[in-house]
């Protein structure tokens, strides 16, 4: 029994990462309707950043992210405006063909600069530490920063899109960009800022994900999968959804895990499918039609 | 001085030309409509103001600067709001939010949300509703409040009447004295003539992309107005 509670907890905790890893998503596609196909190649450059920086410097994964987040954010903001908002229009595909490309671009760049070797960053022997829970429960203090760090980003960005100047000028953009013009709210800069926002959120998914797991240059499909599956899941009406369908994705793999280690990643795909069948529209659905 | 003055406008929709050599200016003080049929270029007009569309003209200035091809995101910040047609409220932002973001651009002047409310009572009791579960009225109200939390010196109107009753059409348009007040100029676009004409100091006729009949309404008859409206021959 307590083996069963322990794969649920577990669960939860890796939900947070896969949180993390939809939460960018969700942004860049609530604010310009842009399905990124390169947000799972983001997060492994992300974590290669921060594997210079590390190397570079000495300092530890978790500073460096003083680096990342800058150089991330800045390379968000450029790549949207240079690149992603001339894609933009009533027409999905383009964005959709052209975020396609560009994870194929970024997969090959970082195969060409740091091979194919399996990488990890290290935290030393804080990647082990738990806390013991009762005598055959324990959760390891990593996941839990992860995962309490997934809801801290969650609530603060919640909070800017409700209570900000910025995150009503997200919304309205979102709604109708040519009447948000009107406003002065320039359409084209507050693309930028959302795709900033989102590689933040990369920046820091990517090096927990790099602490985490070994990863190499492929690995970041896989973790678009995971993101989309979250945020589908969640619906688009509100982040928490976001955080839920991590959750859920989470918990499935754990218990698909513990059935059999084969039956990990299919559990998460079948927790997905079951999810759909029941809400077609996700957790917490948008409340309006658009 | 004109605090509007537009020389030879021409606009274009692809191969479509919308706008074939518009002269047209406004004092400052001034409330001049712009009447006429559908399709007869008054929409592009504003749109060109507002610029959100790309046209050519020999003079299209503001305040005494030229305005030519500046971004429709700049525009606001000059003193130029739009009231657009269909209200185009955000569905995503409560009523008060979408009043709240008609100043995004921070420009001083004396509007507030409280003055807003002065002017429409009835939304400060809806002020936490979503904007698009008010009623037509309703929302055409937070349209023109939204556009006066910019602080404009000059108030473009696009269609205030479209798709409302009579009565509510009367409610909104006994706004636009308390506006004027605030020696904020008007451009009102209107296919109800009546309404414009009751409100206007100078009107202009657009038929198929020319003006076709300017003055004051008080000397112009209704057969004048009917031919220039309608293009039946003089």
């Amino acid at each position: 029994m307590i083996e069963w509670v322990n794969s649920i907890l577990q669960g939860v905790l890796t939900g947070g990462l896969y949180a993390l890893f939809a939460t960018g998503l969700a942004i860049i596609f609530g604010v310009m309707r842009l399905v990124n196909i390169t947000h799972g190649d983001f997060i492994v450059l992300a974590a290669f950043v921060a594997l210079v920086v590390v190397e570079g410097t000495g300092v530890g994964p978790f500073v460096s992210l003083i680096a990342v987040i800058p150089i991330m954010a800045v390379f968000g903001y450029v790549l949207q405006r240079g690149v992603l908002n001339p894609t933009l229009g009533p027409d999905l595909l383009p964005p959709l063909l052209v975020t396609f490309g560009l994870s194929i671009v970024v997969q090959n760049l970082l195969l060409e600069v740091f091979s194919a070797d399996s990488q990890r960053l290290k935290i030393g022997a804080f990647e082990t530490l738990s806390i013991n829970l009762t005598e055959n429960l324990a959760v390891g203090v990593f996941p839990l920063i992860i995962f309490v760090t997934a809801v801290v980003l969650i609530f603060a960005i919640q909070l800017v899109f409700n209570r900000t100047s910025l995150g009503r000028a997200f919304r309205a953009t979102s709604d109708d960009p040519v009447t948000a013009q009107l406003m002065g709210i320039d359409h084209s800069h507050v693309y930028g800022l959302a795709m900033a926002l989102a590689l933040v959120l990369v920046a820091i998914a990517g090096v927990f994900l790099g602490v985490r797991t070994n990863f190499d240059p492929s690995v970041g499909p896989s973790r678009l999968l995971f993101a989309f599956e979250a945020v589908i899941m969640g619906g688009l009406g509100s982040l928490w959804g976001t955080l839920a369908g991590g959750i859920i994705l989470g918990v499935a793999q754990n218990i698909g895990a513990k059935i059999d280690p084969g039956f990990q990643i299919l559990a998460g795909h079948i927790a997905f499918l079951v999810v759909l069948a029941i809400r077609p529209n996700g957790l917490f659905p948008r409340t309006r039609d658009d | 001085m004109s605090l509007l003055a537009v020389r030879n406008l021409t606009a274009f929709y692809g191969d479509f030309q919308a706008l074939f050599g518009i002269d047209f200016s406004l004092d400052e003080g001034e409330t001049v409509a712009v009447i006429g049929a559908n399709g007869a270029g008054k929409s592009t007009f504003l749109r060109s103001v507002t610029g959100l569309v790309k046209y050519a003209a020999d003079e299209f200035s503001y305040d005494g600067r030229s305005i030519a091809g500046r971004k429709a995101s700049d525009i606001p910040g000059l003193g130029i709001a739009m009231v657009p047609e269909g209200r185009k409220l955000f569905p995503s932002l409560s009523v008060e939010e979408n009043l709240v973001i008609g100043g995004y651009d921070g420009r001083p002047g004396t509007w507030s949300l409280d003055r807003v409310y002065g002017m429409f009572p009835r939304l400060k009791e809806r002020r936490d509703n979503p904007g698009t579960a008010l009623s037509g009225g309703e929302q055409q109200m937070v349209a023109i409040g939204r556009a006066l939390m910019a602080n404009p010196k000059l108030l473009l109107c696009d269609e205030l009447s479209l798709g409302l009753a009579p009565i509510i059409i009367k409610d909104i348009y006994e706004s636009v004295p308390a506006i004027k007040a605030e020696g904020v100029s008007l451009l009102i676009v209107e296919q109800d003539i009546n309404q414009a004409l009751e409100v206007a100091d100078r009107v202009y006729c657009f038929q198929e992309g020319r003006i076709s009949l300017e003055g004051n309404p008080a000397q112009m008859s209704r057969d004048d107005i009917a031919n220039a409206y309608l293009g039946k021959s003089q």
